[in-house]
């Protein structure tokens, strides 16, 4: 079974989007900020599919996330989908700089999900 | 078309109560189904009201009428081409999103693309989004050919539709947040959009790739001229056996030697008599002319 990481500091979103990747066929851990984030995956050793990332979180937020990721090579492979309301250029230049591979705006829906997720690869198309 | 259903009573949000109405009678239902029919060749069946509702509600309320019914009631009279109009647009804009069913755009870009250009030598490839709505799907091929570093003075992409306001909308390229979140990978939306203010405008060099025109497809394609490939996606379900065939045919006139069709990828021609014959690349399926 595939395996996400939700990163958001917000337990409704957390939980909506961990329904939707439920459907899609992922099992699915959360983090609140960007430094239980790290801890969770170090305890899993990194093992996961697809990292769903807010940016504005307490803490540690997403893009410092992505920066304490690319210090940390066993952590390169995992696709990452911002989650986020920031939509302005310099912000989304930045999350892909860092590493990002998709972009999901919020507010989002089931559909909309689903289509990044096909667009990564993680679910096949219909 | 008969409604033998039952129309179940609905209401508009806060109408409950002593004044609730139903929004649409079973005679003016069926009204609107022979009316659409004749206006557009699209079927509705007998268990839309949910699409009547949310389509034609936004035009009572602008118009400032009591509920559909009397929306119908107006149209009826026939006194009133411009809200027909804008009825007839409501209830046949259908969704669409970027790169819809991505896998038949990859194999485009790396096989059947290149492959036609080759082809046309000389000429300009010419390219047909039927039903191209507000417009995602014409931009997206305009993007493919962009990503396959095909020279877009060596493309022509026609976009066409019913709808006249999703025709002006189409050619502004423009879209909100919201429909660019739809489909349109994150790199390509950097790569080809700007942002302006909450929205985003699509690059001229792509905008200027693609003409958009009114069209019926139940009508002449005579002036449209020849194409070596013609999208014509999630469409034909909304018409009936007999004009869907009128319209395969159609089509089949107006694709060069080589060119090919692309259907939506839930739709087949089995049980349409037709001239094409299945292509398969990959697992996406085109249509040549036999």
């Amino acid at each position: 079974m595939k395996k996400a990481l939700v990163v958001d500091d917000s337990r409704a979103i957390r939980t909506m989007l961990s329904r939707i990747l439920v459907r899609y066929g992922f099992e699915v851990a959360q983090a609140g900020d960007g430094s239980e984030a790290l801890v969770v995956l170090e305890q899993h050793h990194g093992d996961f599919d697809l990292l769903c990332v807010d940016y504005n979180m307490p803490v540690m937020n997403g893009l410092e996330l992505l920066s304490e990721m690319r210090e940390q090579p066993r952590f390169d492979d995992i696709p990452i989908m911002m989650v986020t309301t920031e939509t302005q250029i310099d912000f989304i230049t930045s999350a892909l700089a860092l590493g990002a591979n998709e972009y999901v705006m919020k507010p989002f829906t089931d559909v909309m999900v689903l289509e990044k997720l096909q667009t990564l690869g993680l679910v096949p198309y219909e | 078309m008969t409604n033998p259903n039952p129309i179940s009573r609905l209401e508009y949000p806060g109408s409950q109560g002593a004044n609730a109405a139903p929004l649409i009678s079973p005679r003016n239902y069926t009204f609107l189904q022979t009316y659409i029919y004749r206006e557009s060749g699209i079927v509705l069946d007998d268990d839309k009201q949910y699409l009547f509702e949310s389509r034609l509600r936004p035009i009572v309320i602008r118009e400032g009428l009591a509920s559909i019914d009397a929306l119908c009631d107006l149209v009826a009279t026939g006194r009133s081409p411009a809200l027909a109009t804008r009825v007839i647009d409501a209830m046949t804009t259908n969704e669409t999103l970027f790169f819809r069913d991505t896998a038949i755009f990859e194999v485009m870009k790396t096989t059947v693309l290149p492959e036609l250009i080759a082809a046309a030598g000389s000429r300009k490839l010419r390219i047909w989004s039927a039903a191209s709505s507000t417009g995602q799907e014409a931009y997206s091929l305009a993007i493919t050919l962009l990503e396959a570093r095909i020279d877009p003075s060596r493309v022509e992409i026609i976009g066409t539709d019913l709808c006249e306001q999703v025709v002006e909308r189409a050619a502004t390229g423009k879209y909100v947040q919201f429909e660019v979140g739809r489909g349109m990978p994150i790199l390509l939306l950097m790569k080809y959009f700007t942002k302006v203010g909450l929205d985003w405008q699509i690059k001229p060099e792509v905008r200027n790739m693609v003409h958009f025109q009114k069209l019926d497809l139940r009508g002449s394609f005579a002036a449209l001229g020849k194409f070596d490939l013609v999208l014509c996606r999630n469409v034909l379900i909304y018409f009936d056996a007999t004009t869907k065939e009128q319209i395969i045919a159609s089509i089949a006139k107006t694709i060069l030697p080589g060119g090919m069709l692309v259907l939506g990828c839930a739709e087949t021609l089995i049980s349409v008599d037709h001239k094409y014959e299945r292509k398969v690349f990959g697992h996406s399926t085109f249509y040549a002319v036999r």
